[in-house]
């Protein structure tokens, strides 16, 4: 087997993957390692909010120019991927409307395009908004699905020659004297320690690349803050909706595929805790009492689940305290600041920049290599992309509407590729997310589907109001058709998909919702007898 | 810890655990594969089409709002309401072909052929003229239409009954309906002469509509809505002024004035809903409390099979009409499965429907014909046509039965 690369990129979220591609583009031999699946860090766990950059323009310029310039980018090149909902940025009677112009002033020198509206037109525009505004100016937000765009990013670096291994989690740097040379990892998958080379590794393992840099004997000061986030069951509002005001707890509302999001809070936790995600009764307070200020039909509107992501925050190398953080994009290169050749972390950011620092990572690397490409990831667009949406329609016959909508939503271009010469190609595997039977097949041929989890990663199955009751089962039996899968593995993995739409559950578990889950319980353990396997699996 | 205001969510779909009993008892999906069944085109469609409006499916037009999902959903979802909503929010906003506005304007039609009822009977009973009306209106040439009564139940009304109606110490007001001013008057008649058996005189309304079941399901929201606010008036003026009740002999037109109005057409009408009924269910009650009682004829035994029409089903009062039947002596009575006839007011007259309307009504053919029963009862006039159609039995309306039988 051949185990040499000119870069081994550790971490598979956005950076990770965008790296890769741009690697693969400028003719880079890359191999990206992950752990778990692809996007399920802090990638995952976030907002989906295409910034327009009008959040930082007041408090950090920088980034606010950085935004709104990979947002025009992003709607180019991941067009798939993103809605162009626009934002308003509402004041309301509490906040005084002081803040409006300063804002105003701020994104206007950051380049974003602003537009004070009147509250009347405000409300014409978003009728979800609180109808006491007194204040409204609509930017470029948008909303950008970071799965598809971590796959899309995945798809295009492998057809450009790329590697990409995901369960393959990274247990040691080998390091020749002052030089990383390559990693000891460990395929969960096979079961077995793998040694990989390569003339440059990169840490791209957002908040977990503290523990990276940490096998070199690097320290990256990490500071892991907490994000908590509600999912509500359907959309709520049109336009993304902000306030305006200093960045606060729950102040973005977030139009998102189906459904919508409320988020975020911001506290701060131990290092150890990052792979413990507890949502607490008071964050869902919060998210709640906050959020029903920017909509108040959230008061009453069913929620499917909450959920929390850790940012990878990085305090400045030259305060030891550790309390001056940059929210701005982190390369280090560990041959300058530590002398320690053959390894640079690429952090902080947002997954707005993702592109910009994976340009940035990938420029180092070449300097390294001593590659002479300019990067075209701004200009090329990642696959699905290609067409537009009007176009990919007119190529698809057969499907129901909305499940032909669905797919192009989610696959772009490339949902041509799903078969649907017949009926049984599209029958619904999951029924409220218009998922087919043809769309599962194509996402387990082309798209790294390990399990029930990482399916939903690519085609939102279980994402949908009952949280995997009806397609959990449906699914399992297509991947079992695909390669031959013992029983106990088929439950496990149903087992595992359902108490993961659990976890998410829990926190709001009331109203609907619990009905729903009691019943979901109900179909799974007391007509599928899959409460066996609960007690097994739980076991540690 | 401050859980949301209300636990159970205003979004009427959002109630929906998504355990499928709607699509189950959906008689449209059980037979007619285009159409993806009542949980899909309702609260699961409902929140994509929140999503994007575009998302709307036209195979929402196959639904007939028999409203059976409604009565099977353990949730209370409003399932049907969704449907018909979504229909009348997203779905084509001018009705353009020329049959759905003349198979939704009963009362247009109705006057139009009533002057002439033996020609027009006559000419649509023929193959040339089904034919065309198969190929020009896409109107199915297999359809029988119902025959136009010469002369509408309100002239006759006027010219011979007003008089000595009001000359009665109690009174009730009556919701006709398009079927008995247009096509059977001795639904009217019958029921005249049951309530005057009971002591009371039968009023009509200042000024009746068609209750708009038709213009709905085609379609026609605006003009829906401006006869209910017609019909409204008159009701209103009946209950608040006259402090008269309202009974109805079509349980279709008596569902969509009680429900549909407030569901599909966002027009209040609580203040009156409870005083606007059936009236087999009135009858019943009236027995029930002792306040009338009848005399009946000695009569030849006779089997009648009652069939429960889909909106009787949402309503939950076929049990008035099988208990007032069972009251008639020299009447057996045996009660048909619940279950669709398949044509749905004007669903089944079209030509896309005509399939899916025969498969749908099948089972209950074939357990009419196994019945041994030698009439079959029923409270909807469109149910009425199907089944008269479809099998060897004649049908009646429950009154009709009970007011041949008094003595």
């Amino acid at each position: 087997m051949n185990n040499t690369y000119d870069v081994i990129i550790i971490g598979g979220g956005a950076t990770g993957a965008g790296i890769a591609r741009d690697c693969s583009l400028r003719g880079i031999k890359a191999l990206l390692l992950e752990r778990s699946d692809i996007a399920t860090g802090a990638t995952g766990r976030n907002h989906g909010l295409l910034h327009s950059g009008a959040r930082y323009a007041v408090t950090d310029h920088e980034s606010a120019e950085e935004c709104i310039r990979e947002n025009m980018i992003l709607r180019k090149i991941a067009a798939h991927c993103v809605e162009e909902t626009d934002g308003l940025f509402i004041t309301l009677p509490e906040d005084g409307l002081d803040y409006q112009a300063i804002f105003v002033e701020s994104c206007n020198k950051a380049g974003i395009r602003t537009e004070i509206l009147d509250p009347d037109e405000a409300k014409r525009l978003e009728p979800s908004v609180n109808p006491d505004l007194i204040g409204a100016v609509r930017v470029p937000d948008g909303a950008v699905d970071p799965f598809r765009l971590t796959s899309s990013n995945i798809l295009d670096a492998k057809a450009h020659g790329a590697e990409v291994r995901t369960y393959t989690e990274v247990m040691e740097l080998i390091r020749e004297q002052n030089r990383i040379i390559g990693v000891q990892a460990y395929d969960h998958r096979a079961k077995e320690e793998r040694k990989f080379y390569a003339r440059v590794v990169v840490n791209a393992g957002g908040i977990w690349g503290h523990g990276i840099a940490a096998k070199a004997g690097i320290t990256v000061n990490m500071l892991p803050a907490k994000g908590a986030l509600l999912i509500f069951g359907h959309r709520v509002n049109k336009m993304v909706l902000n306030r305006c005001r200093k960045p606060a707890d729950a102040d973005i509302l977030v139009p998102g595929d189906t459904i919508s999001l409320i988020g975020t809070t911001s506290s701060k936790i131990p290092y150890d805790q990052i792979d413990n995600m507890i949502i607490t009764p008071e964050e869902v307070d919060i998210l709640l009492r906050e959020g029903e200020k920017l909509s108040p039909q959230l008061a009453y509107t069913r929620i499917l689940r909450a959920y929390a992501g850790v940012r990878p925050l990085v305090a400045s190398d030259d305060d030891p305290s550790g309390r001056t953080v940059s929210r701005g994009i982190v390369l280090l290169d560990h041959a300058q600041r530590d002398g320690m050749e053959g390894f640079i972390t690429i952090t902080g950011g947002k997954l707005m920049t993702y592109r910009l620092m994976a340009e940035w990572a990938t420029d180092l690397i070449c300097k390294k290599l001593g590659v002479n490409e300019v990067c075209r990831t701004a200009e090329i667009p990642l696959p699905g992309s290609v067409e537009s949406e009007k176009e990919v329609e007119r190529k698809m016959h057969g499907k129901p509407i909305a499940q032909k909508r669905s797919s192009i939503a989610r696959h772009g271009a490339l949902a041509t590729e799903i078969d649907s010469r017949d009926s049984i190609k599209n029958s619904l595997v999951c029924e409220c997310e218009e998922v087919s039977i043809g769309e599962v097949e194509y996402a387990m041929k082309n798209l790294s589907v390990n399990n029930l989890v990482d399916l939903r990663r690519r085609t939102r199955i279980g994402m949908g109001t009952c949280q995997g009751e009806l397609c959990a089962c449906r699914a399992a039996g297509l991947m079992g058709k695909r390669s031959p899968v013992c029983a106990k593995k088929a439950k496990e993995d149903i087992v595992s998909f359902l108490n993961e739409r659990w976890k998410g559950m829990a926190p709001i578990a009331w109203g609907d919702t619990l009905r729903e889950s009691e019943y979901t319980t109900w179909v799974y353990e007391s007509v599928c007898g899959l409460s066996d396997e609960t007690e097994k699996t739980s076991m540690p | 810890m401050n859980i949301q205001q209300n636990t159970v969510s205003e979004n009427n779909f959002e109630q929906c655990i998504k355990c499928t009993i709607c699509t189950v008892y959906c008689p449209v999906a059980a037979v007619n594969p285009d159409y993806p069944g009542p949980k899909q085109a309702g609260p699961d469609g409902e929140r994509l089409r929140l999503k994007r409006p575009d998302f709307f499916d036209s195979a929402l037009k196959y639904c007939m709002n028999c409203k059976r999902c409604e009565v099977a959903c353990p949730s209370n979802v409003r399932i049907g309401d969704i449907i018909q909503s979504a229909r009348i929010k997203y779905g084509p906003k001018r009705n353009t072909s020329l049959r759905n506005y003349v198979l939704a304007n009963t009362d247009l039609v109705g006057s139009l052929a009533t002057p002439f009822a033996p020609i027009v009977n006559t000419a649509v009973a023929l193959k040339p003229v089904r034919f065309m009306m198969d190929k020009v209106m896409a109107i199915d040439h297999r359809r029988i239409f119902p025959k136009y009564a010469h002369g509408t139940f309100t002239s006759w009304y006027k010219k011979h009954a007003a008089e000595a109606q009001a000359a009665f110490p109690k009174q009730v007001s009556y919701f006709h309906g398009c079927y008995v001013n247009y096509n059977n008057p001795q639904l009217g008649k019958d029921l005249i002469r049951i309530m005057n058996a009971a002591g009371y005189g039968v009023r009509l309304l200042d000024k009746e509509k068609c209750c708009g079941v038709a213009l709905i399901s085609n379609g026609l929201y605006n003009q829906a809505k401006r006869q209910a606010e017609t019909n409204l008036a008159s009701i209103r003026t009946a209950v608040n002024e006259n402090d008269l009740d309202v009974i109805a002999t079509s349980s279709t037109c008596t569902f969509t004035i009680r429900d549909e109005y407030p569901h599909l057409l966002s027009l209040k009408n609580d203040d009156v809903r409870d005083r606007v009924e059936l009236a087999t269910r009135y009858l019943y009650r009236l027995i029930q409390s002792g306040k009338v009682s009848f005399k009946f004829k000695e009569a030849e035994p006779i089997r009648v099979a009652y069939h429960t029409p889909c909106h009787m089903e949402k309503m939950g009062w076929s049990y008035y009409s099988i208990e007032l039947l069972r009251m008639i002596p020299g009447v057996e009575v045996i009660v048909l499965d619940s279950q669709c006839c398949g044509i749905a007011g004007t669903y089944g007259f079209k030509k896309e429907n005509y399939r899916t309307s025969q498969d749908v009504g099948e089972p209950l053919f074939r357990q009419i014909e196994a019945s041994g029963a030698d009439l079959v009862a029923t409270d909807c006039e469109t149910c009425k046509w199907q089944i008269e159609m479809s099998t060897t039995k004649p049908c009646e309306n429950p009154l009709t039965i009970f007011a041949s039988r008094l003595a």
